[in-house]
C-alpha cells in the first residue's frame, strides 16, 4: 500500500507492505541508513526518530501509522552547510559517543527531552534516556553531553 | 563547527610549518575525526549497504539444545514466492574444505568436536544453524524459515558443568567425553609448595565463585555481505567483525579458495567486545553461497539471534585457597577453574581461562607456592569466546574477592590488607612466580589516589554509624586492584601456550607528494577512535596537524598485512609500529634533505616539519619539499629508492601491564535488596596516554560493562537448555538510570617496554569493575552474616542472601 510521509522535509511515497514498520520504511524504502536497528523488542532505541517532533522508537510504528506525518531522522538534523545541530555538536567535544551505533537515537533522544525539559538535573538526563542502550561508553559522557547541549 | 574534512582539504600549503615536532599534539584531548560522520547518519556499517541484486539469508535455528535431526522437509519453504533456494547442513556437507576453525589448541590433546556452519545429524544447542534460505528480501526468507518442517529426536540437555564432566550424557559421542582438555600452568621446583602453604600457614580462605554467562550486547548485531566480483573469481566479504585480517586468512582455509583472491572489509562496526573476534558460521555461508551461485548474498542478525548464536563470555567455576602467614603476607595460592566452552570451541574459546591463568596472583608478591589448573568441559549452550578482558577479569574477580575473605577472616582492613603484599615500585621490573616479567607499577600510588577521592576513612567511619542493628539501609567499601596482561602478545609467548598465531602488528606510513601523510595500520578498530589516536602519533612524529594524516584501516586490500584489535593490543602494539614507521621515514627523508643540502645527515637536525643544518639555521629544507623530491626522483642519492613509504612490523618484547585501583561506596536496602551504586572511584595506569579524552571514554564504558556484571547481567538457561535472556527485555545491560556517574583518578606511570611509554586500556575498567563493586555488595552484609553473594547482585539475590543469613543466625542462637 502506498504510504506517504514528509522526511527531514522532503515527501516521500512508497508501495510498502502493510506489516513494515516505520524503521524498515525510513532505512529500506526512503534509503536513510542513519537510523539504526539495534534489537527486536523495542528495548534498545538505536532507532528513535522524531514524529511530529516527537522522539518515538520507529520500530514500534508502522509505516501505515506514519502517513501524512512528520519525521525527522538524523540525517535531518545538521543544516544543509554541514553545521552540526547543537546536540550533535556537543557529543562531538565531550566525546559522547565511541562506536556511534546507539548515537543517532541517543541524539534524537536527547534533543525530544530537551525540547520537553530545557534544564535538566543530571538525573532528569539519566531518567530521560532510558529507554535508550549504550553499550560503549558508560553513558557518562552521553550524560555530559546532554548537560552541555542544555546549557549552550 | 571543527570541519576536519575542511581542514584537511583547505590547508594545502606545507605543513607543519607552525607546529614543531614533539609538538604537543600527544597528551592532548583532541576530538574525535570519526564523529562526524557517526554523529549524521553517514557513516555506513554493513547492514546500510546497498548492494543491488543481493540475495538475503535467513537461518533457521534449533530449538533444542540437544537432539538428533531426524528429517527436514524445506519443499513449501523453497515453493515460498520470493525464495531464491533452501540449504540444509547435509546439501552443504561438501561446500568445506575444513570445519570450522579453532585457533588456540591449548593442549596436544584437546578434543575438538567437527564444527560445520550447519549441523548436518546432530544439533548440540539452541540457536545451532540447522538451514540457510535465501530470498529476494529479508522479509521473505524469514517467512520461509517458518515452512521449514524439521523432526527432532531430543536428547537430554547438559547445562551443569561439573555434571557434564561427569560424561553421563556424552555431548559429542566421537569423542567419548565432554572434557576438552585440562591445562595446568607449570612452574618448575615448586612441587609440593602449595599444600605445604595450605597446611602450614595462619590463614586458609577456600572459596568458589562463579563466573555467570554473559553476553556480549554489541549495539551493533552482526551483519554478512559477500559480494563476488563480476570476473576473475575474486571475493569481497564484507563483516562486522573486529578481525578482517585473522577472517581472510580462516575463510580461505575453511572454504579452499585462494587466500589471494579474497578481501575483508569491516565498514564502520557498532561495538564487538570481542564477540567480533571470531570466524562465523554466516559468514562462511554467505562466501560459499555467493560464490556457488555468483550473486551476492547477504545476512544481518536479529537480537535474539545475536544473544543464541554470538559468543558469550566469563561462565568459569572458580575453586580458589588462599594461604597467608599471620600478618596477612601471602604464603600460597591454589586455583582450580571449570571453563565451559559451550557447545563447539570457536577461535579462541580454550585459551580464554589460559589468559587469566597468569594474574591469579593480583598485583601482589606471591611466592611459587602456586598451582593452578583448568579443566574445559563442553555444555549444549551456546560456545564461549573471548569477552571484554577474557579470562583476566575472572582471575581478577577471584584473588580479589579472595583477598577481602582473607581481610575478614583475619578482622583487618581490606586495603591494608592490599598494602601489606603489594609489589614495591622499586621491584619493577618484577619476574613474577609466573615467569612473566611486570615492566612497570606504582600499585600504592593508584591506591592512595583512590582513597583520597572517596575519602577512605571518613566513608569507614560512616559505614560503622551507619551499619548498627536494625539499619535497613546499610553501606559498603569496595576496593579492588588489579594487574592486567594485554597488549597480546610477544609471538614468541603466543608460541608456548600453543597459539596458532602472532602477535605483531604492521603499519605502514607514507608520506604523499603534497607532503600528507597516510598511515596505514593493521588494527581494525570498532569504536576506539584508532583514526583519531594514530594521526595524533604520526603527527607528533612528522611536527604537521592530526588534520594532515589520514589513517586508512581494515580493508585487507588497503591494509593487507595486520592481526586487529582485541586483548588491549591496538595502541601498545599497533600504535607503536606507527610511531615505529613514521622513524623509518624520517630516517629516509633525512637522506634525502643531506644529499641536496650537501650536508651530513647527522649534521641534520628534524624538528616542526623541517630539516635545518645544526649551527646554520637559513640552511633548511621542509618535509613537504623532500616529498616532492622524493616523488619525482630527479635527484636522490644513489642507490636511494623514490618516495617516502616504509612499512614496520613490530613484535612487542613483552606484554603490557596497566593496573590499577578501584573503590566504590554503595548502600542496599536490606528491606527489597536493591543496590545502589552511591560513589564509584576508578583510578586506572596505563602508561603515557595519547589522548587523554578516549582513555577516559574507555575506562568509563569498561567500568559500567564490569559493574553489569555485578549487579545486573545474566546469561540463563532453563533445565532444558532453552536462553531464557534472548532478548534486551530480558538480558539486563543497563540504562544510563541504572548505574552512576565516575570519577577518574590520575596515575600515569609509563611502559618501559615501548617507545611510546603506553599500555592498553580496553579492558582495564572492566577488570577491575566487578570485584570491587561485589566486593562492597559483601562488606556492605557481612555484619548480618552474609558470606558471599553469587553475580549478579540482583535484589532477588540479595534479598535472598540476607534471609537465608538470618535463618542461619536464629538456628546459631536457638
Amino acid at each position: 500500500m502506498e504510504v506517504s510521509v514528509t522526511i527531514n522535509g522532503t515527501v516521500q511515497t512508497h508501495d510498502v507492505e502493510p506489516r513494515t514498520l516505520l524503521v524498515q520504511y525510513i532505512r529500506d524504502h526512503a534509503g536513510l541508513t542513519g537510523t539504526n536497528i539495534g534489537c527486536d523488542t523495542s528495548s534498545c532505541g538505536a532507532c528513535s526518530i522524531h514524529l511530529n517532533g516527537e522522539a518515538v522508537k520507529s520500530c514500534t510504528v508502522l509505516a501505515v501509522q506514519a502517513d501524512g506525518q512528520e519525521v525527522r531522522t538524523i540525517e535531518g538534523m545538521a543544516d544543509a552547510d554541514g553545521t552540526l545541530h547543537p546536540m550533535q555538536q556537543a557529543f562531538m567535544e565531550n566525546h559522547g559517543l565511541q562506536c556511534g551505533y546507539c548515537t543517532p537515537g541517543m541524539v534524537m533522544a536527547a534533543t525530544s527531552l530537551l525540547a520537553e525539559n530545557a534544564n535538566p538535573s543530571e538525573h532528569d538526563v539519566r531518567i530521560g534516556l532510558e529507554g535508550n542502550l549504550c553499550r560503549c561508553t558508560g553513558y557518562q559522557n552521553i550524560v555530559k553531553s546532554v548537560l552541555a547541549a542544555a546549557s549552550a | 563547527m571543527t570541519d576536519l574534512h575542511e581542514l584537511t582539504t583547505d590547508n594545502m600549503e606545507i605543513s607543519g610549518e607552525s607546529i614543531a615536532a614533539g609538538n604537543g599534539v600527544l597528551g592532548q584531548r583532541m576530538l574525535r575525526k570519526e564523529d562526524p560522520a557517526l554523529l549524521t547518519g553517514e557513516a555506513i556499517y554493513t547492514n546500510d549497504m546497498k548492494v543491488p541484486g543481493a540475495l538475503y539469508m535467513a537461518v533457521l535455528r534449533s530449538p533444542h539444545a540437544h537432539a538428533r535431526i531426524v528429517s527436514i522437509d524445506t519443499s513449501a519453504a523453497a515453493a515460498l514466492d520470493g525464495v531464491h533456494s533452501v540449504y540444509s547442513g547435509a546439501d552443504l556437507a561438501d561446500s568445506w574444505a575444513a570445519p570450522m576453525p579453532c585457533a588456540w589448541p591449548v593442549t596436544d590433546d584437546m578434543k575438538n568436536p567437527a564444527h560445520y556452519p550447519l549441523a548436518v545429524s546432530k544439533v548440540h544447542y539452541v540457536g545451532d544453524g540447522v538451514c540457510a534460505v535465501l530470498a529476494v528480501n529479508d522479509s521473505i526468507a524469514h517467512d520461509a524459515l517458518d515452512l521449514i518442517d524439521v523432526e527432532y529426536d531430543v536428547l537430554p540437555a547438559v547445562i551443569d558443568l561439573e555434571k557434564s564432566l561427569s560424561d553421563d550424557i556424552v555431548i559429542h559421542e566421537e569423542l567419548g567425553t565432554n572434557k576438552s582438555y585440562t591445562w595446568p600452568l607449570v612452574i618448575e621446583d615448586n612441587e609440593g609448595d602449595c599444600q605445604k602453604a595450605m597446611d602450614e600457614s595462619a590463614y586458609v580462605v577456600k572459596e568458589r565463585y562463579i563466573q555467570q554467562r554473559l553476553i556480549p550486547m554489541a549495539m551493533e548485531p552482526r551483519a554478512v555481505v559477500a559480494l563476488p566480483q563480476p570476473f576473475g573469481g575474486d571475493m569481497t566479504l564484507y563483516s562486522s567483525t573486529q578481525v578482517p585480517h585473522i577472517l581472510k586468512v580462516m575463510t580461505a582455509l575453511t572454504l579452499g579458495i585462494p587466500e589471494h583472491q579474497l578481501r575483508v572489509v569491516c565498514p564502520a562496526v557498532g561495538g564487538g567486545f570481542g564477540s567480533k573476534l571470531n570466524v562465523y558460521a554466516e559468514e562462511l555461508l554467505c562466501v560459499q553461497l555467493a560464490k556457488t551461485l555468483k550473486v551476492p548474498v547477504r545476512w544481518n542478525e536479529e537480537r535474539s539471534e545475536n544473544a543464541q548464536a554470538t559468543i558469550h563470555g566469563r561462565a568459569q567455576i572458580q575453586d580458589i585457597e588462599l594461604a597467608a602467614d599471620e600478618n596477612g603476607k601471602i604464603t600460597g595460592l591454589r586455583v582450580r577453574l571449570i571453563g565451559d566452552m559451550g557447545a563447539y570451541l570457536q577461535l579462541v574459546t580454550p585459551g580464554v581461562p589460559l589468559l587469566g591463568a597468569f594474574l591469579y596472583g593480583g598485583v601482589y608478591e606471591i611466592p611459587k607456592a602456586f598451582d593452578f589448573s583448568c579443566t574445559s568441559v563442553f555444555t549444549t549452550m551456546t560456545p564461549t569466546d573471548a569477552y571484554r578482558g577474557a579470562g583476566r577479569p575472572e582471575a581478577t574477580y577471584a584473588i580479589e574477592h579472595a583477598m577481602d575473605a582473607l581481610a575478614r577472616k583475619m578482622d583487618i582492613d581490606p586495603l591494608v590488607l592490599r598494602r601489606r603484599n603489594f609489589i614495591p615500585k622499586e621491584a619493577f621490573p618484577y619476574e613474577a612466580y609466573t615467569g612473566l616479567v611486570y615492566d612497570s607499577g606504582d600499585h600504592d600510588k593508584a591506591a592512595t589516589v583512590a582513597e583520597n577521592i572517596l575519602d577512605y576513612d571518613a566513608m569507614r567511619a560512616k559505614q560503622a554509624a551507619q551499619n548498627v542493628a536494625g539499619s535497613t539501609k546499610r553501606l559498603g567499601i569496595g576496593v579492588s586492584t588489579y594487574f592486567e596482561m594485554c597488549g597480546l602478545a610477544p609471538s614468541r609467548v603466543l608460541a608456548s601456550l600453543n597459539y596458532s598465531a602472532g602477535g605483531w602488528e604492521s603499519a605502514t606510513v607514507r608520506v604523499l607528494p603534497t607532503s600528507k601523510i597516510q598511515v596505514v595500520t593493521g588494527t581494525s578498530p570498532h569504536g576506539q577512535g584508532h583514526e583519531t589516536a594514530w594521526s595524533m602519533i604520526a603527527a607528533d612524529k612528522f611536527g604537521v596537524d592530526p588534520s594532515d594524516v589520514d589513517v586508512l584501516h581494515s580493508d585487507t586490500a588497503i591494509a593487507p598485512l595486520g592481526l586487529d584489535t582485541y586483548g588491549s593490543r591496538s595502541l601498545p602494539v599497533g600504535g607503536v609500529a606507527v610511531g615505529l614507521a613514521c622513524d623509518k621515514v624520517i630516517d629516509k627523508a633525512r637522506k634525502i634533505a643531506a644529499h641536496q643540502m650537501e650536508a651530513n645527515e647527522d649534521d641534520l637536525e628534524f624538528a616542526g616539519g623541517m630539516f635545518t643544518v645544526k649551527g646554520s639555521p637559513d640552511k633548511t629544507m621542509p618535509l613537504a619539499a623532500i616529498a616532492f623530491e622524493a616523488f619525482t626522483a630527479h635527484n636522490l642519492p644513489d642507490g636511494l629508492e623514490p618516495n617516502l613509504e616504509m612499512q614496520v612490523t613490530y613484535d612487542p618484547p613483552n606484554f603490557s601491564w596497566p593496573f590499577g585501583t578501584h573503590m566504590c561506596a554503595i548502600e542496599i536496602d536490606t528491606e527489597t535488596g536493591a543496590v545502589e551504586v552511591l560513589q564509584y572511584v576508578a583510578v586506572d595506569d596505563c602508561g603515557n596516554k595519547v589522548n587523554p579524552l578516549i582513555v577516559d571514554g574507555q575506562v568509563h564504558g569498561g567500568v559500567i560493562q564490569g559493574l553489569a556484571q555485578a549487579l545486573f547481567e545474566e546469561a540463563r538457561y532453563d533445565d532444558d537448555g532453552n536462553l531464557l535472556s534472548s532478548t534486551l527485555a530480558e538480558y539486563l545491560v543497563p540504562a544510563a538510570s541504572d548505574v552512576p556517574p565516575i570519577t577518574l583518578g590520575e596515575s600515569v606511570t609509563p611502559s618501559p617496554t615501548n617507545s611510546l611509554g603506553v599500555k592498553g586500556v580496553g579492558e582495564a575498567g572492566t577488570i577491575g569493575a566487578a570485584p570491587c563493586i561485589m566486593n562492597a555488595v559483601v562488606d556492605a552484609l557481612s555484619g548480618l552474616g552474609v558470606q558471599d553473594i553469587q553475580m549478579p547482585a540482583s535484589p532477588l539475590n540479595v534479598w535472598n542472601a540476607i534471609q537465608q543469613a538470618q535463618a542461619t543466625n536464629q538456628e546459631n542462637n536457638a
